[in-house]
C-alpha cells in the first residue's frame, strides 16, 4: 500500500469513529490503534488477574459466612473479567500464551493499587469500597469506547461490579459502627487505601501525554484528572456518613467550582510504584508465575487427554 | 513455542423462546471442558437456559473489505419493503 493510501484509509477510519461508528476486529486499522489496544486492553485484563490476589488471601478468613461467598463470588467476577478482557485483546492478533508471557516478564503493566497489601479485614472493605468505585468510574467512561470487542467487555463488567463496591462499603460500614477498635481498623484502611485509589485515575492531565490522541479514539471520554474529581466529590459524602475522615488535611468544599479543593498526591510514590517498586510488586508477580508454572502439567495433560479422545472417535468411524 | 488450549465461540440462550447469541470466547482443551468453563464464565448470574460452543477455527467470516459488493446491492431494492407500495388512505390494515 502507498502511504496516499494509508492516509486515505486513515482519514476514514478516524472519521468512523468520530460518527460514534464502532470498529470491530476484522476491520481494517491504523498500526498504532492495535497497538494501543492490545497494550490497555491486556492491562487491564492483568490488573483483574492480579486483583484476585490480595483479596484471595481473605477468603479462608472472612468474619462470617455471609462475607465469605460474598468475597468468593467477588475473587470469582475479577477472574471470568479477566477472561473477558483477554479473549477481548486476542481478536487483535495476539495469543493468550503471549499476554500471559508479556505478564510475566515485566513488559505488560497492571495497575499500581494492587502492589499495595491487604493487612486487615477491614483492607477488605476499603478495596471494594474505593478501589471497586474507582475501577467502575474508569469502566463506565469505557463502555462507549470505539473498539466493539473492548465496550461490549465493559458493559458486562459494569453490570457485574456495582455488587463489588456494595459489599466492600457494607463491610466497611459496619466496621465503622462497631467497637472503638473496629472503627479504628476501618479508618486505618481508608487511611493507607485513599491516596493509592486516587493514583488509580493514572498521571495528572499535564503528564499524560497520551491522552489527546486516547480521546479521539474514545479510549477516554474524559481526562484523567476528570475522572478524578468524580470520584473524590463521589467518595467523600460516603465517608462523611459512616463517620470516617478522608486522610486529606487539604480537602475543601469548593462552592464556585461545585467540587472539593484536594491535596497534591505524591508522583514520586506513584512512579516508584508503577516502576516496580511497591510494596508487593515482586511478591504478586511470584504468586503469578508459580501459578502459571505449577498449572502447566494440567495444561498439558487435558490437551493430550483431549487428543487422544479425538483419536479414539476417529479410529471408531474408520 | 507450546501449543495452547484452542479458542471456542460461546453462544448462549437467555431464556427459552429467544435465540442463542454469542457471548464472547474462552479457551478449552475439548468441546465437554468448553462447555464446562463457559457455565463458569458467560453464566455466574442466570444469563442463560442453553449454551453452544464452537471451535472457533471452524467459523468462516466475511471480510469487511468486501461489504460493498456484499451489502450495497441490497440497498436500491426499496420495492422489497412495504412503505414502497402505494395505497388508498382508506385501507387501514394491510
Amino acid at each position: 500500500m502507498s502511504e496516499a493510501q494509508i492516509k486515505s484509509l486513515e482519514e476514514e477510519f478516524e472519521a468512523r469513529i468520530a460518527r460514534d461508528e464502532k470498529i470491530e476486529p476484522k476491520d481494517w486499522m491504523p498500526e498504532k490503534y492495535r497497538k494501543t489496544h492490545i497494550r490497555q486492553m491486556s492491562q487491564h485484563a492483568h490488573s483483574e488477574i492480579v486483583g484476585m490476589l490480595p483479596e484471595g488471601n481473605w477468603i479462608s478468613r472472612a468474619p462470617s459466612l455471609r462475607r465469605k461467598v460474598a468475597l468468593l463470588a467477588k475473587v470469582q467476577d475479577e477472574g471470568g473479567h479477566g477472561l473477558y478482557l483477554y479473549s477481548a485483546t486476542e481478536t487483535l492478533g495476539i495469543t493468550r500464551d503471549e499476554l500471559f508471557e508479556q505478564l510475566h516478564t515485566g513488559k505488560a503493566k497492571y495497575s499500581s493499587i494492587f502492589n499495595y497489601p491487604a493487612l486487615t479485614w477491614a483492607d477488605i472493605g476499603a478495596i471494594g469500597w474505593l478501589v471497586d468505585g474507582a475501577a467502575i468510574i474508569n469502566q463506565v467512561a469505557l463502555c462507549g469506547t470505539s473498539f466493539g470487542p473492548y465496550a461490549r467487555a465493559m458493559v458486562r463488567i459494569c453490570k457485574e461490579e456495582s455488587f463489588h463496591q456494595r459489599q466492600g462499603y457494607e463491610i466497611t460500614l459496619k466496621l465503622a459502627q462497631g467497637t472503638p477498635e473496629q472503627k479504628a481498623m476501618a479508618q486505618d484502611a481508608l487511611n493507607r487505601f485513599w491516596w493509592p485509589s486516587l493514583m488509580m485515575f493514572g498521571p495528572a492531565d499535564a503528564d499524560s501525554p497520551n491522552t489527546e490522541q486516547s480521546m479521539k479514539w474514545k479510549l477516554k471520554r474524559k481526562t484523567n484528572d476528570e475522572l478524578r474529581q468524580q470520584f473524590i466529590d463521589q467518595t467523600v459524602p460516603q465517608a462523611e456518613l459512616i463517620g470516617l475522615t478522608i486522610p486529606d488535611p487539604d480537602l475543601k468544599w469548593n462552592e464556585e467550582k461545585g467540587g472539593y479543593d484536594s491535596g497534591e498526591i505524591d508522583w514520586d510514590e506513584f512512579w516508584q510504584v508503577v516502576k516496580g517498586h511497591g510494596p508487593c510488586n515482586k511478591e504478586r508477580m511470584k504468586a503469578r508465575v508459580s501459578a502459571w508454572e505449577n498449572g502447566e502439567w494440567v495444561r498439558d495433560a487435558a490437551l493430550a487427554h483431549a487428543e487422544k479422545q479425538q483419536d479414539k472417535k476417529l479410529n471408531r468411524a474408520g | 513455542m507450546k501449543k495452547e488450549w484452542p479458542l471456542w465461540e460461546v453462544f448462549v440462550r437467555s431464556k427459552n423462546g429467544l435465540e442463542h447469541r454469542h457471548f464472547g470466547s474462552l479457551h478449552a482443551a475439548d468441546a465437554e471442558m468448553a462447555l464446562e468453563n463457559a457455565r463458569d464464565v458467560y453464566t455466574r448470574r442466570n444469563e442463560g437456559v442453553s449454551i453452544w460452543v464452537v471451535e472457533s477455527k471452524n467459523i468462516t467470516a466475511s471480510n469487511p473489505e468486501h461489504n460493498a459488493e456484499l451489502f450495497e446491492p441490497a440497498q436500491d431494492k426499496v420495492y422489497r419493503h412495504p412503505t414502497f407500495y402505494d395505497l388508498p388512505d382508506e385501507i387501514k390494515h394491510m
